[in-house]
């Protein structure tokens, strides 16, 4: 059974400077309070592993949290361009960002390998694909029946894996409905995996064929109402889209970026979460 | 009726797609095409988001390939790598949509950055899907709108693989698939040239000339023999179109 602790806790114990953390969510159950928190307490040298990095990472490199990112897409979706990113990427501020990229079915089928305890992963593809010749981690197998060349790269298993989720039981079994991404993969590849939640329930309703991950797979459950906002969570609130939109002006200038961290980030706690969410319906 | 280039672009992606078509959808202007020919001529046609939504039917457009009206309003809804695994992979896919910010001749396209891969200009979001888009749907419609900066003689990243130095380039490789067999712009239809797979031209949309056409494109265009006028948009798929741009619109305005 996880450990039901506050969130401050579960970052201290598990995420250390170097190691390698996936806060995963695709558009859905981003967990942006448990990012904020990771913020807050100052990490350095982190490898920063997600499929669609978006607004939560251009935060953690802008605050020079991170020195590596594994990742298939970068951007804000229907928005534009990471701007703290392409700042770390093309400028190298506030520090220098190495990158490990690779496409989204790569990425889904290395966490896979991850959670079946598999050095690699293989798939038929980056075929005629540029990434093939810029990341040394895509490399090709042949099949042993066909004698076709295949893809491989490495499984990903982060040190901790951090996702949202609607609700955990009691016992912490956590429920996720909606769009699934790569949120189970998440949890089983990672070493041990943290879990916000929006409330605890005595009974998660689920139907026989649901999307549980049984709580003796997690480390820590915390509580945080509107930890995913301004991404989120099927059923209980919709994505604040304005504030993507806003997203794209605040991080367009580096002072203006710092400004709002300090104000919305480092000034304040988790608890702010619950009010982000209070007006949208 | 008036309407802009940008509306006979989608108009005329639209009109590519059939009610038996499994199309594999990306954001922005994919998306408007995919929804105006199932609120239109193809009611049957099946719409998935790589975010797992299979036969989607969103009232509005997603603005995020991970929308929660994209999964409210799916048949179903499955995890990433299934998604990746079972379906893409597994031949599923009829169309890919794909779009860029770089295109070359061959219909090869670059979304990852400008300059060098290592010190690059502009570090653009890089391919997500398209890599395998690209090779395993059957087919790949492009659209995209025309500018020199946009349509290269050469592009400086390989994100996605059209036809790369064209002819059989993509046999030798051993892709099985079509590759783009389509091309909707702003300003005209192309497609490929049977022998060199070289994207020519081969309607253009009432109005644009060749000298227009010359302006926006970096390499010597290829016309096709007979070179027809892509019929305007319908008052009806005007409409249609116009009023799914308003739900949009209205539906993400705000907060929300």
């Amino acid at each position: 059974m996880p450990d039901f602790i506050p969130l401050k806790t579960a970052i201290a114990r598990s995420v250390t400077d170097g190691c390698s953390v996936a806060l995963e969510g695709f558009t859905h159950l981003i967990p942006h309070a448990a990012a904020h928190e990771i913020i807050r307490q100052g990490r350095r040298e982190l490898t920063l592993i997600r499929m669609t990095p978006d607004m939560i990472y251009d935060q953690l490199i802008g605050m020079g949290c991170v020195s590596k990112l594994i990742f298939s897409y970068a951007g804000n979706p229907g928005v534009g361009l990471l701007r703290r990113m392409r700042d770390a990427v093309e400028n190298g501020w506030p520090v220098p960002l190495e990158i490990e990229e690779h496409s989204h079915a790569a990425m889904a089928h290395a966490y896979e390998a991850g959670a079946s305890n598999m050095p690699f992963a293989l798939m038929r593809g980056y075929i005629g694909a540029g990434l093939r010749e810029v990341n040394p981690n895509i490399k090709t197998v042949t099949c042993p029946f066909t004698g076709e060349e295949l893809a491989a790269f490495p499984a990903l298993r982060p040190d901790v894996g951090i996702i949202h989720a609607a609700k955990a039981d009691r016992q912490g079994n956590v429920l996720i409905e909606g769009i699934l991404g790569v949120q189970k993969e998440t949890v089983l590849a990672a070493k041990t995996a943290i879990v916000t939640v929006e409330q605890v329930v005595d009974d998660l309703q689920a139907h026989p064929n649901a999307c549980v991950l049984p709580g003796w797979t997690i480390g820590a459950i915390c509580e945080v109402p509107g930890g995913a906002h301004p991404s989120y969570v099927h059923g209980v609130y919709p994505r604040d889209n304005s504030a993507y939109v806003e997203w794209d002006e605040i991080a367009a200038d580096r002072d203006r970026f710092q400004a709002w961290m300090q104000a919305n980030v480092l000034d304040v706690d988790d608890s702010v979460f619950a009010d982000r969410v209070r007006g949208l319906v | 009726m008036d309407y802009s280039a940008n509306e006979m672009m989608t108009v005329a992606a639209a009109r590519a797609l059939t009610s038996d078509d499994v199309c594999f959808v990306g954001i922005g202007a994919p998306s408007a095409a995919c929804n105006l020919a199932r609120l239109t001529h193809a009611p049957g046609v099946t719409l998935i988001y790589e975010s797992g939504t299979i036969g989607t039917e969103p009232n509005v457009l997603p603005l995020s390939i991970g929308d929660g009206e994209l999964c409210e309003t799916a048949l179903t809804t499955v995890s990433v790598p299934e998604m990746f695994r079972y379906w893409l992979q597994g031949g599923r896919i009829t169309i890919g949509f794909l779009g860029g910010a770089q295109m070359d001749r061959f219909g090869n396209l670059n979304t990852t950055i400008v300059g060098d891969y290592h010190s690059p200009k502009v570090r653009l979001p890089g391919g997500g899907g398209a890599p395998e888009i690209a090779v395993h749907a059957q087919q790949i419609y492009i659209t995209m709108k025309q500018s020199p900066r946009g349509f290269v003689p050469r592009i400086d990243f390989f994100t996605s693989f059209g036809f790369g130095e064209g002819g059989e380039d993509r046999a030798r490789r051993g892709i099985a698939t079509k590759g783009p067999t389509r091309l909707m712009t702003d300003m005209a239809v192309w497609a490929p040239e049977p022998e060199t797979k070289e994207l020519q031209v081969v309607s253009l949309h009432p109005g644009v000339t060749r000298e227009a056409m010359a302006a926006s494109v970096g390499w010597e265009i290829l016309y096709a023999e007979d070179v027809s006028e892509t019929p305007p948009p319908t008052a009806e798929e005007l409409e249609i179109l116009r009023d799914l741009h308003a739900r949009t619109k209205a539906a993400h305005a705000g907060r929300g």
